[in-house]
């Protein structure tokens, strides 16, 4: 009954085709309800009321300050991610000790606590500094310190599987000093990490509500910031279209992901004898949890 | 090559810098403040001997471990079926029944409103079929539909993957020694996936009890625990409380998290 490839499809296909298709559209049909309410001129009345684009422009009048901030925080946080977190990622790889471990453990614990937690001791420790409290740079931190220990994993996935050290003892042994090695060997090798990296990075940042929600000031409202305040005071339509928009930008991000793990996926199928550390750490990236 | 050390060292260091000082000193900071308040360190024994903390703890509990259970089997159920069948479109209902991973918590929230609330689909067809319009986003039935609804996506991957290194050899030994597909599921698939099955359980056991954004867009009566941390914090400026109320939270997640992986072995780097 399981294996309904080598088996003629019986009744036993057929109900768990229904059942997954019934999960599929608990999934997405509500997503799919609400990008059509976000452009119908009256949801409540239907599509016969007729398509517009008002709500969107309406979203964008109200809501544009929240679409450049959410980006550019976005973009901060990849930059910083980039910068602190890669590096990082190939020390703790190539220095295998307690100690790094247990870095790589407390970066790591953003990710299994609770974003308000974070938000709560961000807030009682820097909250008195006024003018880092009101500035953008204060979500910034919260949503480095949330998407860096996934920039890291990424990284250290694609340096762990191709054995970093061994290819670096190669071009010692060329002459090679640290820091040509560290720009010509590693950050070469590792770019498939480092790019699985930076889309989880960007399009956490993007989605990002728990601890946004407890920095935000009225003067830096994020996306999903926005998302809950017309959830919660606009009509219906207005809400809908906000979550078209956030749609429209995170769904090229996940297909990006999906293709690249796919990508990486088939590389591995075409060399079987590759180390099995060395499975698609892409797919990893993007099955890693969040607590939020 | 120790001769890179100090080298080393210096790639480490902005890293290090940034958790001290935004993320160490910030959570110490927190833990002194949870033991600070009138209560003292009593505090953190509130969540247990104040009725009010102890019931909202309870309710995130069982919602939690409610989730866990019913996600763990719709996974199972879909991810043997995409996992074991060829067919057209297999790929995309994947990608589809993935793509809700990177929503947030407040998207999940209306997401829930579009399915059951007041111009839900679930009430549409209810009031077609009966003329009764069923309505339960904003009630216990619709935070725990949306706890579901952010669960499956996370959990099904690992399912899938773990199934995918299931051994057929021993499904077959199990056949041909006469067992029927129920028993082979009983005794067979479903013991091989008992690893995955303890680390997605855990991610989404955990995820469920820190989860906010999803209540809070629902703005139920219902009291989780990060509403009330919220509510205390922000309603009743009672810090301490708060504080304390989330490192308890968060030593909870951080320990279910903790456990899982030193129980299913390091192949939880797939799962949290």
């Amino acid at each position: 009954m399981l294996h309904g490839t080598t088996q003629k499809r019986g009744w036993g296909f057929w109900a768990q085709l229904a059942f997954t298709l019934l999960v599929c559209g608990f999934l997405i049909l509500p997503a799919l309800l609400s990008m059509l309410a976000g452009v119908t001129v009256n949801f409540f009345q239907g599509l016969s009321s007729g398509l517009t684009l008002k709500w969107v422009f309406q979203v964008f009048e109200l809501y544009s300050d929240t679409l450049l901030l959410t980006l550019g925080v976005a973009l901060g946080c990849l930059g910083v991610t980039l910068l602190i977190g890669v590096p990082a990622a190939y020390v703790l790889t190539v220095r295998q000790s307690w100690l790094t471990r247990l870095i790589e453990e407390v970066v790591t614990l953003p990710v299994a606590i609770p974003g308000l937690a974070i938000a709560l001791a961000l807030l009682l420790t820097y909250g008195g500094f006024g003018e880092f409290r009101r500035s953008w740079g204060f979500i910034l931190v919260g949503h480095v310190l949330y998407t860096l220990p996934f920039m890291l994993r990424a990284v250290m996935a694609v340096l762990a599987s191709i054995d970093i050290r061994t290819l670096e003892e190669g071009a010692a042994s060329l002459g090679a000093g640290f820091w040509t090695r560290f720009f010509t060997v590693v950050l070469p090798n590792a770019r498939s990490g480092i790019l699985a990296g930076s889309l989880m990075v960007v399009t956490l940042s993007i989605g990002e509500f728990n601890l946004t929600w407890m920095l935000h000031t009225p003067l830096t409202k994020t996306l999903p910031v926005g998302l809950a305040d017309s959830y919660a005071s606009m009509r219906l339509e207005v809400g809908s279209a906000f979550t078209l928009v956030f749609f429209v930008m995170i769904v090229p991000l996940l297909v990006a992901m999906q293709t690249l793990s796919r990508l990486e996926r088939r590389a591995r199928s075409a060399r079987p004898l590759a180390d099995d550390r060395a499975q698609a750490p892409a797919v990893k990236a993007t099955a890693v949890e969040t607590v939020r | 090559m120790s001769r890179d050390l100090s080298r080393q060292l210096v790639l480490l260091l902005p890293l290090a810098i940034l958790v001290g000082a935004f993320f160490l000193l910030p959570i110490g900071r927190l833990i002194l403040v949870g033991a600070g308040g009138d209560a003292g360190a009593a505090a953190y024994a509130a969540v247990l001997t104040t009725p009010r903390y102890f019931e909202s703890f309870l309710n995130t509990i069982l919602l939690s471990a409610g989730v866990t259970v019913v996600t763990l089997a719709i996974s199972t159920a879909a991810g043997l079926f995409l996992q074991r069948n060829v067919f057209p479109g297999r790929d995309l209902l994947i990608a589809l029944m993935t793509f809700p991973l990177a929503f947030p918590g407040v998207v999940v929230g209306f997401m829930v409103i579009m399915l059951a609330g007041r111009q839900g689909v679930i009430g549409s067809v209810t009031d077609a079929l009966f003329d009764e319009k069923l309505v339960f986003a904003y009630s216990m039935a619709g935070l725990f539909m949306g706890y579901v609804y952010f669960s499956i996506p996370r959990v099904i991957l690992t399912v899938m993957a773990a199934i995918e290194k299931l051994d057929p050899a021993l499904e077959e030994a199990a056949r041909s020694l006469g067992a029927g597909p129920w028993t082979v599921l009983r005794d067979v698939v479903l013991p091989g996936l008992k690893p995955a099955f303890l680390a997605s359980g855990a991610v989404c056991f955990a995820t469920a009890m820190g989860a906010f954004g999803t209540a809070f867009t629902l703005a139920t009566d219902i009291d989780v625990l990060p509403m009330t941390i919220y509510t205390e914090f922000v309603l009743y400026a009672n810090f301490a409380t708060a504080a304390a109320l989330s490192i308890v939270l968060g030593a909870i997640t951080w320990l279910v998290l903790a456990l899982s992986r030193s129980l299913a072995g390091t192949t939880v780097a797939a799962a949290g």
